[in-house]
């Protein structure tokens, strides 16, 4: 939960402030670079020149998590690199979404049967807001879940929640 | 200043990794620093094993080919070639010469893909971002023609035990050959633009240094290997496939801008090797003759009892499969030796004494991958 | 050089530990056929004991000079040949870039406590293989600088690649089954 959230009651004022805090967000999603395998090369192709995920206005990929607010987990997450995810996600400040990206990611991908040593998607780590599946997804696919995250965001509020729907994160 | 002399100093030692916009991909290294200066480094690996190995063993090897795309994916196709042309040796099966013609023009094509990468991956590494664009811009003209032919854009699984799984698409030489016209000129603007830049050459010159004794002892292949002069390149030495049809050169490090076998030398090869590559493509799509694009292969597929080690050119250096088979439809042991493997060893001789910048620099000019060093 | 002919070579000079020379003979029959149960153990096999001696004279010596290792695999053969308990065996592959020629080593241990000397020393490439090597399917080299595991988390249990290996039901709270 970032600072601004749950304070207030619904009413006008929170709902045109809303509209403007979502539409910011959303259309400036900085992505921490967590590339780990193959779909990090379609994830580059989506920032180059053809495709282009800046005019999403998330094309400034950062290398730091403390100055991004989303994570794409590109690739093969094994055991030996989920304590360091887990890490960097929580390194991330609030508000701060993941995307899954590719089959590894969503759930072992083409090594989940028979691999020792690969974790059967990030989503036993992370919690996971929007899951690209492919081998690698094409870049298409990575802007397809952009925009769905984007939807997303625009339904977020910062009107208290009543007790029942708030989640507790540690 | 006299103040300055009796102050105590003591060596950091940090973390670069496995999270870093540098490393290309999970690659941690433990630096012992004093200063800018590196005394010690240490690179831990391990964080992208994905046991493919074990996986090879528990699969029929029919259904392996698609994991020799994830080991490189920067050079799916060369490594699809390497495992292919391995389990034909062991069996004996004759490969197609139209077949043979396909998987070369493929192969090099990835090549020059591969080479690309690093290219974007250079200038990034020393702070220029056009190069990148650049890089991906002509990339994206050869993922076209990958995709006309099987269909994918990363990692293609195209090639067959026997041949390639299906031909070459109507449309396809032409296409290529537009490729080849387009692609002459940009090697020019690649040198303008970046290779013969003064900011670059003073980033990259006379750094890493890589003398040949100590490369062949650690095992570095490839544009590596070939930066310090040693004029080795196994299409030549020993050729496999139809290679010893085309009429190619091989470049090496003269130590143009700095010293022999520095990072800019094996960054200018790799530049030169991409217009080789294009040579060999011209060539191969006039040469290439009608006929059959794969063997007949059984479906039940098992090699006789036996065992080969195959090695085979990538981009980045010697591929070597070692395959031991028990006569099943499962290998029963499938070494892969992956050049990025023992080109990586090398970096705790390479990055002692040098300032961490350069360290970036020479990790980014040995040009390796994580997946082939983790497999 | 033929594999054979250096058989010969070494054969004279170190007499007896070098076990066998083993190269498959005569055509590769067709694919398909599944000859045979049992890998062909082809190559030179040479007792633990005589590696140091014998390698480092591989690499130094005129006429042989093998400067380059290619490849240093272990391959865990159980109950190969006949009669035998599981052994562990690696795999060397050595290559000359003056002479041009190749040839391929063997050495085997029982899956106990012994060890293998290491070749390191020799061929600084052999210093990452050989921690694989140990990693995946714990072969252990005696005088190795650093025997650490290289691939797997420094607190995994067991070496994946051996045939008798369980994969695990968890790792550090997370699922894997």
């Amino acid at each position: 939960m970032s600072l601004i959230e749950n304070r207030f009651d619904k009413n006008l004022i929170v709902t045109t402030a809303d509209y403007f805090i979502n539409w910011g967000r959303r259309s400036s999603l900085w992505p921490v670079t967590f590339g780990l395998a193959c779909c990090a090369i379609e994830m580059m192709a989506t920032g180059a020149a053809r495709y282009d995920i800046d005019r999403f206005g998330a094309g400034v990929f950062r290398p730091s998590p403390r100055q991004s607010d989303l994570m794409i987990v590109a690739g093969t997450l094994t055991h030996k690199m989920a304590e360091r995810l887990k890490l960097i996600y929580q390194q991330m400040p609030e508000p701060k979404y993941v995307m899954a990206m590719g089959a590894c990611a969503c759930s072992g991908g083409p090594f989940v049967k028979d691999s020792y040593a690969v974790v059967k998607g990030v989503d036993l780590i992370v919690p996971v807001d929007v899951y690209i599946p492919g081998c690698p997804p094409r870049p298409e696919a990575l802007l397809e879940g952009l925009m769905r995250l984007q939807e997303m965001i625009k339904k977020k509020t910062i009107a208290k929640i009543s007790h029942s729907k708030l989640k507790i994160e540690d | 200043m006299n103040e300055m002399r009796g102050i105590e100093t003591e060596e950091m030692i940090i973390n670069m990794g496995p999270q870093h916009p540098s490393t290309h991909g999970v690659l941690k290294l433990v630096i012992k620093t004093d200063g800018e200066v590196v005394s010690e480094i240490t690179p831990v690996i391990g964080f992208l094993h994905r046991g493919l190995e074990k996986i090879a063993e528990r699969l029929k090897y029919q259904q392996f080919m698609p994991y020799t795309d994830r080991l490189d994916y920067l050079a799916s196709m060369n490594c699809n070639f390497a495992y292919a042309a391995t389990v034909e040796k062991l069996a004996g099966i004759q490969v197609p010469e139209r077949a043979e013609y396909i998987r070369v023009i493929i192969a090099e094509l990835n090549r020059i893909a591969s080479h690309l990468v690093f290219l974007g991956t250079s200038g990034l590494e020393a702070g220029a971002w056009t190069p990148l664009l650049y890089g991906f811009r002509e990339r994206e003209k050869i993922l076209d023609l990958f995709e006309m032919t099987c269909g994918q854009r990363l990692t293609y699984n195209y090639y067959r035990f026997g041949g390639v799984a299906q031909d070459l698409p109507a449309g396809f030489i032409e296409k290529a050959k537009e490729f080849c016209d387009y692609f002459e000129p940009k090697l020019k603007e690649y040198n303008d633009l970046l290779s013969y830049n003064r900011i670059f050459i003073n980033r990259m010159a006379h750094i890493g240094v890589l003398t040949p004794e100590t490369a062949i002892a650690y095992g570095v292949t490839g544009p590596n290997l070939r930066a310090g002069g040693v004029k080795w390149d196994i299409r030549k030495n020993e050729p496999y496939s139809v290679y010893q049809k085309f009429d190619f050169d091989i470049p090496v490090g003269r130590g143009e801008v700095g010293e022999t076998g520095d990072a800019w030398d094996r960054y200018m090869v790799r530049i030169r090797e991409m217009g080789q590559s294009l040579k060999i493509v011209r060539q191969a799509l006039e040469m290439i003759p009608a006929g059959e694009y794969c063997a007949k292969v059984p479906r039940m597929f098992k090699p006789p009892a036996g065992e080969v080690y195959c090695r085979f050119e990538n981009p980045r250096g010697d591929l070597g499969f070692y395959l031991v088979s028990d006569g099943s439809q499962n290998p029963y042991r499938l070494k892969i030796r992956a050049p990025s493997f023992s080109n990586l060893s090398v970096i705790s001789v390479l990055g002692a004494g040098t300032m961490i910048s350069d360290l970036i620099m020479i990790v980014g000019s040995l040009d390796i991958i994580l997946p082939e060093i983790d497999r | 050089m033929t594999s054979q002919e250096i058989f010969e070579q070494l054969k004279r000079k170190f007499g007896d530990k070098i076990l066998t020379c083993e190269e498959p003979a005569g055509p590769v029959p067709p694919c398909g056929s599944g000859a045979g149960n049992s890998p062909a153990l082809a190559g030179l096999k040479i007792e633990p004991a005589a590696l140091p001696e014998v390698m480092s004279f591989l690499k130094d010596s005129p006429e042989f000079y093998f400067d380059s290792l290619m490849c240093l695999s272990g391959v865990d053969y159980p109950g190969l040949p006949a009669g035998e308990a599981g052994h562990l065996t690696v795999v060397y592959h050595l290559f000359s870039t003056s002479h041009n020629h190749k040839i391929v080593l063997k050495t085997t241990v029982s899956k106990g406590a012994h060890f293998i000397p290491t070749v390191s020393h020799i061929w600084p490439a052999a210093d990452w293989f050989e921690r694989e090597a140990y990693d995946l399917l714990g072969i252990k080299f005696e005088g190795h600088p650093n025997l650490t595991r290289i691939l797997m988390p420094d607190d995994w249990a067991g070496h994946p690649l051996r045939k008798d290996y369980q994969y695990p039901k968890e790792y550090h709270g997370v699922p894997h089954s």
